[in-house]
């Protein structure tokens, strides 16, 4: 089993399954949002924050924002430990990206919310 | 850790095989995405500001640049969605000999570059 301190579930396989979870998610929030904007070409404000206002859609929102979070960590994860050999480049580029999708995951929650 | 393995790997040297490529392209695009989910927060969140955000965002959307932008962060979308659902399909069991491998990574670039194409019309 590959187990690595990095790693965002701890081991391999959790990561592995994560990256499925939310890509699922992922892939259901983004076919929605194009799907939404493609059926509302002359979408007005009062609509887009309307939607956006509605709690089914800020949990999904919130949900969508979380699988990002978990599945960047672990693709940039996987992509970083394949090609950066150097472990202070490697180890300095993962802090990087990890301060980068929580700042997503802030702001995110601060445009649902602020 | 000691390491007397010979390296001589020319990757100039190697052709890769379609499904390489396809798998390499998943990776760049979802690179991409981490860089290019600063635009489309940014769009989202002002877009959500107020009457006059959204207006502004609107008004953006107008500019060659930002349309080009959009259209370049929807296209890495698409293929790594493309490419994430063949995956999947994969993870089913379908499609893992080596013939199946290659229609796969086939039916990936036909359908993201249809879609790619439709986006392109559809943000012009």
């Amino acid at each position: 089993m590959v187990a690595s301190v990095t790693s965002f579930g701890r081991n391999g396989l959790s990561d592995w399954i994560i990256q499925r979870f939310t890509a699922v998610v992922l892939a259901a929030y983004t076919v929605f949002i194009l799907g939404y904007l493609i059926y509302n070409p002359e979408l007005t404000y009062e609509q887009w924050s309307g939607l956006f206002a509605c709690t089914a859609m800020r949990i999904f929102s919130l949900l969508a924002l979380l699988c990002i979070g978990a599945h960047a960590w672990v693709g940039l994860w996987t992509v970083s430990t394949d090609y950066m050999r150097s472990t202070a480049v490697r180890l300095s580029f993962q802090a990087f990206f990890g301060v980068v999708l929580f700042a997503y995951v802030v702001w995110g929650i601060q445009i649902l919310w602020g | 850790m000691e390491n007397k393995r010979p390296v001589n790997l020319d990757l100039t040297q190697f052709k890769f095989p379609l499904p390489a490529l396809t798998s390499i392209a998943h990776r760049i695009t979802g690179v991409m995405l981490f860089v290019g989910l600063v635009f489309l927060m940014y769009g989202l969140d002002l877009s959500l500001s107020s009457e006059q955000g959204f207006a502004e965002a609107k008004a953006l959307f107008d500019n060659a640049l930002v349309k080009f932008i959009i259209w370049g962060v929807v296209s890495a979308l698409l293929y790594h969605l493309v490419a994430g659902v063949k995956h999947l399909i994969m993870d089913l069991g379908v499609g893992e000999t080596i013939e199946g491998g290659e229609l796969g990574a086939q039916i990936t670039i036909v359908l993201s570059v249809v879609l790619i194409v439709l986006a392109g019309v559809w943000i012009w």
